[in-house]
């Protein structure tokens, strides 16, 4: 199990957009990936649970991978969000 | 079609009784294979006045009251030399409306040239109208394509894909939970009014005809009705199957609107990646209500993202307002 702590960087936070590029990444690796905000835990590789968690600006956010690819998950996830998911 | 259809081919158009062009051939028959080249049409009032200047000499030229009116005053005047210039001009064919039929003398200048003088019972306005109808399905712009289409909920889908990917399947389906068969393998497509595709069967003679690997060729038709056909039908919605590539990024939210141009018109494109346990004709059926909500000016994926946007930004506000303040202290 790999963990990282991720900060919503791009103003608008994790709307449709953003989510879609999340699902995208998170659907390229095997390893079972969930974002934990608070007391919700969501599939990473679902879009709608993404965008439902409702992550506005600034939100801080749990990656946590468990697979043969975790490592390279979480890095690959976690560069999404230090890159305002080229919005900003 | 274009360069090959004839005064002949104008004479026989089959046309419903509300596009009838009602016209019958008087005089000229050994011009009846004079091409016609274009499907505009020409008032002849000012040539037969004397002047040819940009005279359309390629076009279907139109006699209504006025011009058969200025015929009897030249005939009167006994003076056919403008009549003789317009014949030596090699127009396909004069047509007479309101049933007025010219003059004997005109008639026989006429066929001294081999001109096809047509005489329609309608009035100038109808008969232009259903003319330039049934001219601008003549020459249509045309091209046929490897697909079926399909009239999903009123909704024109035409489904691409490569062979084997399971149109004909897919489109069996549709049809036997109520949809209607245009056309499948070779759709014919035709650019009408500027830009409308209309589809249609390649061959109506041969009817609506399916074939489903392992059952071999169907008749749509008999097997499930009139009711199951439609001949032809706008295409409003490109469904592309393809077999699903898992390294390949599907469309997850649908709120970037895709096209495919089909005679340089472009149509809302979708595509839709088959495997197993997914119902594709459910797909389909639910892409073609979409597409009506989209019409209706009702964007299901768009409204989402932006109620989304909207819930978010509160959120983002407020953080963003904390930490500004946080920042000043």
């Amino acid at each position: 199990m790999t963990e990282r702590e991720v900060t919503v960087l791009n103003r608008a936070g994790i709307h449709a957009r953003p989510a879609a590029l999340i699902v995208q990444t998170a659907g390229s690796f095997k390893a079972h990936i969930e974002f934990r905000k608070e007391s919700e835990t969501i599939n990473a590789k679902s879009i709608m649970g993404i965008i439902t968690l409702g992550a506005g600006y600034k939100t801080v956010l749990t990656i946590a991978a468990n697979g043969e690819d975790e490592a390279e998950a979480v890095e690959a996830l976690a560069a999404l969000f230090e890159n305002k998911f080229a919005e900003d | 079609m274009g360069t090959s259809f004839t005064v002949l081919d104008l004479l026989d158009l089959e046309l419903e009784k509300h596009n009838d062009l009602e016209l019958t051939c008087v005089t000229g028959r050994k011009g009846l294979l004079r091409a016609i080249k274009v499907p505009d049409l020409n008032r002849p009032g000012l040539a037969l006045a004397g002047f040819f200047h940009t005279f359309g000499n390629d076009r279907i030229q139109i006699f209504g009251r006025g011009e058969s009116a200025y015929l009897e005053k030249l005939e009167a005047e006994r003076n056919f030399e403008t009549v003789r210039e317009l014949f030596e001009r090699k127009i396909p064919c004069c047509v007479f409306t309101h049933g007025i039929l010219p003059s004997g003398e005109y008639l026989e200048l006429a066929d001294a040239s081999e001109c096809p003088i047509l005489v329609t019972d309608l009035s100038t306005v109808d008969f232009v109208m259903r003319l330039t109808r049934a001219l601008g399905d003549v020459f249509a712009d045309r091209q046929t394509i490897h697909g079926t289409l399909v009239e999903v909920f009123g909704v024109g889908v035409l489904i691409r894909g490569d062979s084997g990917v399971g149109k004909s399947e897919a489109a069996l389906e549709l049809v036997e939970r109520g949809h209607r068969l245009v056309a499948d393998d070779a759709v014919l497509i035709r650019r009408v009014a500027g830009n409308l595709i209309i589809g249609a069967g390649t061959n109506e003679e041969l009817g609506h005809h399916m074939e489903i690997r392992g059952l071999g060729i169907i008749n749509v038709t008999h097997l499930f009705g009139v009711g199951a056909i439609r001949q032809k039908k706008q295409i409003q919605l490109i469904c592309q199957l393809e077999t699903w590539d898992p390294d390949k990024a599907y469309d997850r939210i649908g709120a970037d609107e895709m096209t495919q141009d089909i005679l340089d018109v472009a149509v809302p494109y979708l595509e839709i990646p088959v495997k197993p346990g997914r119902n594709i004709p459910i797909i389909i059926e639910t892409a073609a209500m979409n597409e009506r909500l989209k019409q209706m000016g009702y964007y299901s994926a768009k409204e989402f993202s932006n109620s989304v946007m909207k819930w978010l930004d509160s959120e983002s506000a407020r953080n963003a307002y904390l930490e500004q303040r946080d920042g000043n202290v």
